[in-house]
């Protein structure tokens, strides 16, 4: 087998075939790949999710995980936040010529142990390769099916005034994580992202029996975006308090140094839960005992208003506006 | 434009020290503060130092603001 | 965050604010020069926690906001030129010139790249010895002993590829300019924390004994801020003009002597163009003759073609603290972050940006 990919590897011949059998399928056997059909077929009943995500972060292997890792995490995430239970999912590669089989083999890997920390299967796939200089590396790309059980209805849409907003975490992990390793910002840190797949966690919270109104990870554009986003689905204001959310050290060094407010960072292993206020202990209970919830806190509550729109109280105990993310902090970070 | 960040010098080689900001470490020029030395806090701007932290005025000041926050709360007490 | 979390706390926070509110009986407007130092303010909340008769008013303070279009042309009209490496501080790529921006004619093809320090500018052009590398050199008085320190390494090396584009600005000429245009009111400076631990404590007399206003040099946290607030107050109530400093742990009288000889050194006084003030005497900073192989203005033979304005525009009455930005008919309707007329709302210490940001269209 030769050491790098080659554009044969993608054109479907007998090098793209032992590419598929030597090294995907033989991290990500199950019997539904294994059977190597054209579609993977399933039954079902009930409610289903559906999502897709595409991934060209860079670097490709960042300090905690790498793309392979992210692809999993970023799609089983999407769906845990529709309360589903993520079941199978689809991967599709896009890789430019050159790229070292070894590396590819490390992703492999990488896909193979979070799947199965998540739970989830890769029934289907696809592998294409291009020119040299036709793609950075290598590209990702996964959409994903999960089954949400009967009573579950969790959605950005269901946010009521009086609602608790739990922050599952520190912020910002991940975004500062990627910048120190990218060229031109001069400066390293111990931090490793939090890229994490939070199914597992939200079964949890779900189990507790809660009525969880919507949950949603904040990925690019940060806690702000991700909390705008909702409270305009919503069509409610939410307020938010600076001295509850967590934010580690490295992250608030290096936000003040390059001029970030953490609050706009990527984050790859959190999420935020809106629940009413009666649930909320139970919630943030059953968050703080699993480990990617430790640090979990409540940080802030739904009001409603005219106007959606996010406010912070500030460590003065003034208000001021947090909007969304303007632009890009930094450019393919997920 | 005028963000500058305390940080504490690690290790000096000639002009150049190893910061650390929060868990940061980074490295500054100290060619405008070349009385700085290990174990100093600078105050850095865009890769440089400018300007050696007094810690002691930095502790009187907060001393300062413990006692006007103290005569607060007893004013608040009174009324 | 040691140094930086101390002076955030709420509960000392109280205790600034209680005073305030308590000495102060005299209406009074403060202005805060610095970009930085608006920011802050928004950020904190700093002004809904003050008392109906303390104001704060923004001032010139932001380097990007008060570069003329001038300028701004020459520097797009130089990243064009072929051959050209335009290092730049990131806000200024999304500035609009006259007709364009950096970012737009990088999307173009030039080659403009982002560069934390003017350290970064310097090894761009050893990495690239066959390319003209230009450094934009902005900012007040924090940045330019950094851009004359990097213009001395590159003189020590004898690099042949290495020049500066000097829009340094000088604060003192630029308060001084305000004050005697006498558009506005100020009853009270807040000096700006950074600039003045180059300058020293010092720069800022000639305000207090020319025209009786009292000044306080502030740090960038919540309780600096409020710190100076309360110093200000207690000056204007016994009558006082004078300079202090609050931010004892950073700025002294006599400021960074080594950063003041480097400066001189490298740079000599001259005319700026300041956006919506005009050309103020002093104000700018240009090469020396000795370092002419470094100043881009001498080495490049740049013609940008005639400037245009933007319609409508009133950042020039916002940096001189005539107007804010709500006052602006373009605020947040034509003028947004996202599609930006003015240079104001461009940078991420403008007056408008800071407003959108985090007063929002309701500010």
């Amino acid at each position: 087998m030769p050491e790098t990919i080659l554009l044969a590897h993608g054109s479907g011949g007998k090098l793209a075939h032992r590419l598929i059998e030597e090294n995907i399928l033989s991290d990500l056997s199950n019997p539904m790949l294994a059977r190597m059909d054209d579609s993977a077929v399933m039954e079902f009943s009930g409610q289903l999710a559906f999502t897709t995500d595409s991934y060209v972060v860079s670097p490709i292997f960042f300090p905690g995980g790498d793309i392979g890792k992210l692809s999993v995490c970023g799609t089983t995430n999407d769906l845990a936040m529709s309360g589903a239970r993520p079941l199978y999912l689809s991967l599709s590669f896009i890789i430019e010529e050159g790229f070292p089989l070894s590396d590819l083999k490390r992703i492999l890997s990488s896909i193979r142990d979070t799947a199965r920390e998540a739970g989830v299967q890769i029934v289907t796939g696809d592998t294409k390769v291009v020119n040299r200089g036709n793609a950075d590396k290598l590209y990702i790309n996964t959409a994903g099916i999960g089954r949400i059980k009967q009573g579950t209805n969790i959605s950005g849409a269901n946010i009521v005034p009086g609602d608790k907003i739990i922050l599952s975490g520190s912020i910002g992990d991940h975004g500062i994580a990627i910048m120190s390793k990218r060229e031109g910002l001069h400066f390293s840190t111990d931090l490793q992202s939090d890229c994490a797949p939070l199914c597992g966690m939200v079964a949890n919270m779900i189990a507790t029996g809660a009525d969880i109104h919507a949950l949603r990870d904040p990925t690019r554009g940060g806690v702000a975006t991700t909390l705008n986003e909702m409270s305009e689905q919503s069509q409610v204001r939410i307020v938010i308090e600076e001295e509850r959310i967590p934010v580690r050290d490295e992250v608030l060094g290096a936000c003040e140094m390059l001029g970030f407010d953490p609050l706009y960072v990527a984050n790859e292993g959190k999420l935020v839960a809106f629940v009413p206020s009666r649930d909320a202990q139970r919630v943030l209970d059953a968050m703080r005992r699993h480990p990617y919830g430790a640090r979990a806190q409540v940080i802030g509550e739904v009001e409603q208003a005219e106007t959606p729109c996010v406010v912070m109280k500030t460590v003065l105990g003034a208000s001021r506006l947090v909007d969304m993310l303007v632009g890009d902090l930094l450019p393919r970070i997920c | 434009m005028c963000v500058a960040i305390p940080a504490l010098i690690r290790s000096i080689d000639n002009d150049l020290a190893q910061v650390e900001i929060g868990g940061i470490t980074q490295q500054t020029n100290l060619q405008l503060c070349p009385q700085a030395k290990v174990g100093d806090y600078v105050i850095v701007h865009t890769g440089y130092a400018i300007s050696i932290l007094d810690q002691e005025e930095a502790r009187e000041t907060l001393k300062l603001f413990e006692s006007i926050a103290r005569v607060a709360a007893e004013e608040e007490n009174c009324r | 965050m040691k140094y930086v979390s101390e002076f955030r706390q709420g509960r000392l926070a109280s205790g600034l604010i209680e005073k305030i509110k308590r000495s102060s009986h005299t209406p009074v407007n403060f202005m805060e020069f610095c970009g930085s130092h608006t920011v802050s303010i928004f950020r904190y909340g700093i002004r809904q926690v003050l008392p109906e008769t303390v104001s704060t008013l923004s001032g010139p303070g932001c380097p990007i906001c008060v570069t003329s279009n001038v300028d701004l042309d020459k520097a797009i009209a130089l990243a064009r030129t072929p051959n050209v490496i335009m290092a730049s501080f990131g806000d200024v790529l999304r500035v609009p010139g006259s007709f364009t921006s950096l970012q737009a004619v990088r999307a173009e093809g030039a080659d403009v790249r982002v560069i934390y320090s003017a350290i970064d500018a310097l090894q761009i052009a050893r990495d690239n010895p066959t390319r003209q590398v230009v450094l934009l050199g902005i900012g007040f008085e924090t940045t330019a002993p950094t851009i004359a320190a990097s213009i001395m390494q590159a003189k020590q090396e004898d690099l042949n590829n290495f020049s500066v584009l000097s829009w340094h600005k000088l604060s003192p000429p630029a308060m001084k300019s305000l004050l005697d245009a006498g558009d506005v009111a100020i009853d009270g400076l807040i000096c700006p924390g950074h600039v003045s631990i180059i300058t020293g404590s010092q720069a800022w007399e000639f305000i207090a004994r020319d025209y009786g206003i009292p000044c306080v040099v502030a740090g960038f946290e919540p309780l600096d801020i409020l710190q100076c607030v309360d110093m200000l107050v207690t000056q204007v109530e016994n009558g006082e003009a004078k300079v202090e400093i609050a931010y004892t742990r950073g700025v002294q009288h006599a400021g960074n002597t080594v950063a003041q000889k480097l400066m001189k050194r490298v740079f000599e006084p001259c005319f700026a163009q300041w956006r919506g003030i005009g050309a103020i005497p002093g104000s700018g900073l240009k090469l020396r003759e000795e370092f002419s192989k470094f100043d881009a203005e001498q080495v490049f033979d740049i013609a940008p073609g005639p400037t245009r304005e933007p319609k409508g525009c009133i950042c020039g009455e916002v940096l001189r603290g005539v107007k804010t930005p709500i006052d602006c008919p373009l605020f947040a309707g034509a003028c947004t972050p996202e599609n930006p007329v003015g240079a104001c709302m461009v940078s991420s210490e403008g007056s408008c940006f800071t407003y959108y940001l985090y007063g929002g269209k309701n500010a």
